[in-house]
């Protein structure tokens, strides 16, 4: 163990915990939202993410851009970063919307048991995931370099970067304007509704089927947005980035008491720092046992996580 | 529903011959109303337990005591605590404070299924049976509670285990045709009326050769027929030396079988006694017809 | 099942008008289709027909020599025997997993990690990779191999048991993760490189030759065999006694299972110690037949494969467990060597993506599986119902 190594990086470490925090607070928001809505853990939702983070690469193939580009002038870049952020948000929303309707919605008529949504939801992973594995070769795809980062200010040995600073404002942005929508809109009052007590929403008009997709959207949305993040900050992807990030972002969501809202940014947060001073301190191999160990232990001596489970209480 | 079985008096003279192994109790239900003498014949003894769930009091102090052989009933106007009540004495919940004692040892913190063994066995409200499991095989479940081998002996089909499993199943046969309900033994519970579901419970109950069995409004949904079935059965169980506590909220029924009263509103005891003492004790009356008292 | 009519006791006052028990097992199990009709013949018959499936099975390598249809069954990409050996712990696996999920219903999604226990062990034992120098023999190494992997079992069941269904699932899922991690991060368990020359199971024929020796795979796959029809009886057995219905109870309701005596938390860590043997036979028979191992070969898709395999097959059900573990590894074996148009990889590689699918396509269609178990449908249920003071 590498106590002084922990010590003497501890600025470094905890800006780039924040950033990887920040992405999988987003990517933890679509396993908490549905949760909240329908007491199921959407095992698809990694694949949702695994295609925003294809498609906004995507896009930028189109216009010639691959890793070994130049980074492209300032103008170009924000064009370019927006085209991929709602390639990635399009492309994530519509997946979340297709496993609802595949592999929930079916089973959802029947009235089936709770595991055979989550059985049905590892097959749509797997689907996804392998298919990908299988058309890209299983090969890393690289990430056109558009942001090169930049030290923005230094304080002593913490270089903040305007990477770093545009992935945590980016994820606070998304979440303020989400907690807005699901606390002062009519259709987030509709999914507060329906979390709090399906039956009773359901006989004062909330259309049940409608909230369950809007909650689908509402994480394939943010799950896009973490996806180009991604991209971007690590440089590549690869058809498992999905499953690795997804049991990390899942992790967090219980951190905070799945199913609440404010609890998955507290918990993708709390998970970023963990992670990177459990790597300082064991080795950087370990940097996703510990977000596994981590999991165990939450649930083993609180069953319902650090904020406890409530969309409907917590008021998001 | 399916109409209730009627018994024949031969069927009902060969179900009477005792369905357990066990040693004829002393002093079995001589119908005796007067309170119990303390120390002498007491089961099971519920003392001044109280039961919060946050804020609410759902048992506020409630003290009572069964004897042996007796039927005794645990009567309440809906909410009043008697469901509650069975859970703390079937370790479902744990009281905040307060003592259970069954046959002289304290009950609380024990585990279910040692207080299951230990000879208090029960039945739900809403019928909780294993619906794809037949009826014959819903009684085994209580059945084997008793048994001593386990994997070992299954995984290599030791004659001990296969021995305990027949007379498992005979027990199983037996209590079945005591409940009624034999010629059901091999449809899956789901399949069964309700009327033979809550016999079924019964029976599964009893397979774990209780001493105490608690009934949870069994008469629920039952009509007037099947109520009076229901009353021999009760009566029948209790004259195999089974002690029977007997959760209802219809009045009319606990009269009929109970040997002592016990009253709960908002989770206090506010009368005990014989079901003539109850019947006139005006606090129960209160309770009953909803008029708001200070009374007891 | 249970409700053997012939050793019932012949009801003594039978209920007038009623129907005996022997007419009404049968009634109930005349489910139709196969299972139906094999239901409805007399054990003698029925033992027959096992014994001869068990023959055939033995005589699966020979297959290809048949005319005309053998040759479209066996395998292109890869030899026929290597196949049937792959079935062979497949089927194993699934066996393992059913007790598990099927019998239990408790949901394990990192079942692979047992397996990887069970091979790890006797790697370390006797390849002359380990730090530990020991090098015993495979028959010296496998008795170790299975008790480490029943340890496991129990030493990830006694934590992890009081948590609801789907976060169980996303426990063992972390489990089988960190076995993975801990096999490619350390130096012990040598990671990538992984451990090469485990020795093979003993036994030479007349000519001196060893039975188990590297080109021909047929007596493994025969040793595997053998020791699936085992685990099939010892399961049977476990399924046809009180402790198939404490495991029945607890999967269908478990606080009432526990109010009717039934120690849950015992027979759920049965449940996970019989799986976890059964997974570290088939990572023990793994390790002997192939002679290496590494971290790569305990992806966490394999667990999610063998879990399809199980529901495909029919959760719950022995036969169901046996068919779809054989399916899980003879489909992709026999797509090996076939390149689909688009990509031009071999179809081995969408076995994953395939098996996915099919889940979805099952559990839609399907959920009870090609091989429905007597008590109907899936039964992963988890039912929590609290016992509510309603009243």
């Amino acid at each position: 163990m590498n106590f002084s190594g922990l010590i003497q990086d501890f600025g470094p470490l905890t800006i780039t915990g924040l950033a990887q925090g920040a992405i999988i607070a987003l990517f933890a928001l679509g396993y908490t939202l549905v949760y909240g809505v329908l007491r199921l853990i959407n095992f698809a939702h990694s694949e949702v993410f695994l295609l925003g983070s294809y498609a906004c690469l995507i896009v930028w193939g189109f216009f010639g851009l691959d890793q070994n580009s130049a980074t492209p002038s300032t103008l170009s870049v924000i064009g370019l970063l927006l085209l991929g952020l709602v390639a990635a948000i399009v492309i994530s929303g519509i997946t979340a919307l297709g496993v609802e309707l595949v592999a929930y919605r079916p089973l959802r008529k029947r009235n089936a048991p709770p595991l055979a949504f989550l059985i049905t939801a590892i097959g749509a992973s797997l689907f996804i995931s392998e298919t990908v594995g299988v058309m890209t070769q299983r090969n890393i795809k690289g990430v056109p370099p558009l942001i090169q980062p930049r030290d923005v200010f230094v304080i002593g040995n913490m270089h903040v970067t305007n990477l770093q600073i545009l992935i945590i404002v980016l994820a606070l942005m998304s979440m303020f304007l989400l907690d807005r929508f699901i606390n002062r809109s009519r259709l987030g009052r509709g999914i507060r509704a329906v979390a709090q007590n399906p039956d009773s929403a359901a006989l004062m008009g909330v259309n049940k089927g409608r909230v369950i997709s809007l909650v689908f959207l509402l994480g394939g949305l943010m799950a896009g947005i973490a996806a180009v993040m991604y991209d971007l900050k690590i440089g590549v992807t690869r058809f498992d980035a999905g499953f690795l990030l997804g049991i990390e972002a899942f992790t967090a969501a219980v951190l905070g008491g799945i199913g609440n809202l404010r609890g998955a940014l507290l918990g993708g947060l709390l998970l970023g720092l963990l992670q990177n001073y459990a790597a300082s301190l064991f080795g950087t191999e370990w940097l996703h046992a510990a977000s596994f160990v981590l999991l165990v232990l939450i649930l083993l001596v609180r069953p319902t996580g650090l904020l406890g489970e409530s969309l409907g209480r917590a008021r998001a | 529903m399916s109409e209730p079985h009627i018994e024949t008096p031969a069927e009902a003279d060969a179900a009477n011959a005792r369905p357990f192994d066990r040693p004829a109790p002393e002093g079995t239900g001589t119908g005796a109303t007067a309170p119990a003498a303390p120390g002498e014949d007491v089961l099971l003894e519920v003392d001044n337990v109280t039961l919060r769930f946050g804020g609410v009091v759902a048992l506020n102090e409630v003290s009572f005591s069964l004897r042996k052989g007796e039927i005794f009933g645990l009567i309440g106007p809906n909410g009043a605590g008697k469901t509650t009540c069975f859970n703390a004495m079937t370790g479902v919940y744990r009281p905040t404070s307060g003592g259970i004692r069954f046959q002289g040892q304290s009950i609380v913190g024990k585990k279910k299924h040692e207080i299951t063994r230990g000879g208090i066995a029960r039945t739900f409200q809403n019928v909780r049976l294993f619906p794809e499991m037949t009826a014959l095989e819903n009684v085994m479940v209580g059945a084997d509670a008793h048994h001593k081998t386990s994997v070992i002996a299954a995984l290599f089909r030791l004659p001990r285990h296969h021995r305990e499993e027949r007379t498992g199943r005979d027990r199983s046969y037996q209590l079945l045709r005591f409940v009624g309900i034999e010629h059901r033994a091999g449809d899956v519970a789901r399949n069964l009326s309700y009327g033979e579901q809550r016999r079924l419970e019964i029976a599964r109950a009893l397979a774990t050769n209780p001493t105490l069995l608690c009934l949870d409004e069994p008469a629920a949904g039952f009509n007037p027929a099947e109520k009076a079935d229901l009353l021999a059965l009760i009566r029948k169980i209790r004259d195999s030396g089974v002690t029977v506590l007997l959760i209802e909220h219809d009045m009319r029924l606990v009269m009929g079988v109970t040997d002592r009263i016990v009253v709960l509103e908002f989770g206090k005891k506010i009368a005990e006694g014989t079901p003539a003492e109850v019947r006139d004790n005006p606090a129960v009356i209160a309770a009953y017809l909803g008029v708001p008292t200070d009374a007891a | 099942m249970t409700t053997e009519a012939t050793s019932s006791p012949a009801p003594q006052t039978p209920v007038p008008g009623a129907v005996s028990a022997r007419e009404k097992k049968n009634r109930r199990q005349d489910s139709g289709g196969v299972r139906g009709w094999f239901g409805r013949q007399n054990p003698w018959v029925r033992a027959g027909l096992m014994v001869l499936f068990a023959v055939l099975a033995f005589l699966l390598p020979y297959v290809g020599e048949i005319p005309l249809i053998g040759p479209q069954i066996v395998t292109q990409g890869i030899d026929w025997p290597s196949a049937l050996f792959n079935m062979s712990y497949y089927v194993l696996l699934a066996l393992g997993l059913n007790v598990v999920v099927g019998f239990a219903g408790l949901l394990d999604l990192g079942y692979v990690g047992f397996f990887a226990v069970g091979a790890y062990t006797v790697a370390l034992l006797s390849s002359p990779d380990s730090v530990l120098r020991t090098e015993w023999g495979w028959t010296a190494a496998v008795p170790i191999g299975l008790a480490v992997a029943m340890l496991s079992g129990l030493v990830l069941g006694y934590p992890t048991l009081r948590l609801r269904g789907d976060y169980l699932a996303i426990v063992t899922l972390g489990f089988a993760e960190i076995i993975r991690i801990v096999a490619t991060s350390t130096e012990t368990l040598r990671g990538d490189r992984g451990f090469s020359d485990i020795p093979h199971p003993p036994g030479e024929f007349a000519d001196g030759k060893p039975i188990f020796g590297v080109a021909d795979a047929v007596p493994y796959y025969w040793l595997g065999l053998a020791v699936i029809i085992l685990v099939i009886l010892g399961v049977r057995n476990l399924d046809n006694s009180r402790v198939g219905r404490s495991w029945l109870a607890i999967r269908e309701d478990q606080e009432a299972a526990e109010i009717m005596g039934v120690r849950t938390i015992k027979y759920k860590l049965w449940a996970f110690a019989i799986g976890a043997f059964i997974g570290g036979l088939g990572g023990v028979m793994f390790a002997g037949q192939q002679g290496f191992m590494n971290s790569q070969t305990f992806v966490l898709q394999f667990s999610i494969l063998v879990l399809a395999g199980v529901v495909m097959g029919g959760s719950g059900n022995i036969a169901g467990a046996i068919l779809g573990g054989a399916l899980i590894s003879y489909i992709p074996d026999r797509l090996r060597g076939i390149q689909d148009p688009i990509w031009h990889t071999d179809l081995f590689g969408f076995r994953f993506a395939i098996f996915g699918a099919v889940i979805i396509v099952i559990m839609i269609f399907r959920p009870q599986g090609l091989i429905p178990s007597r008590r109907r449908a899936m039964e992963l249920k988890d039912r929590e119902k609290e016992v509510a003071p309603i009243e």
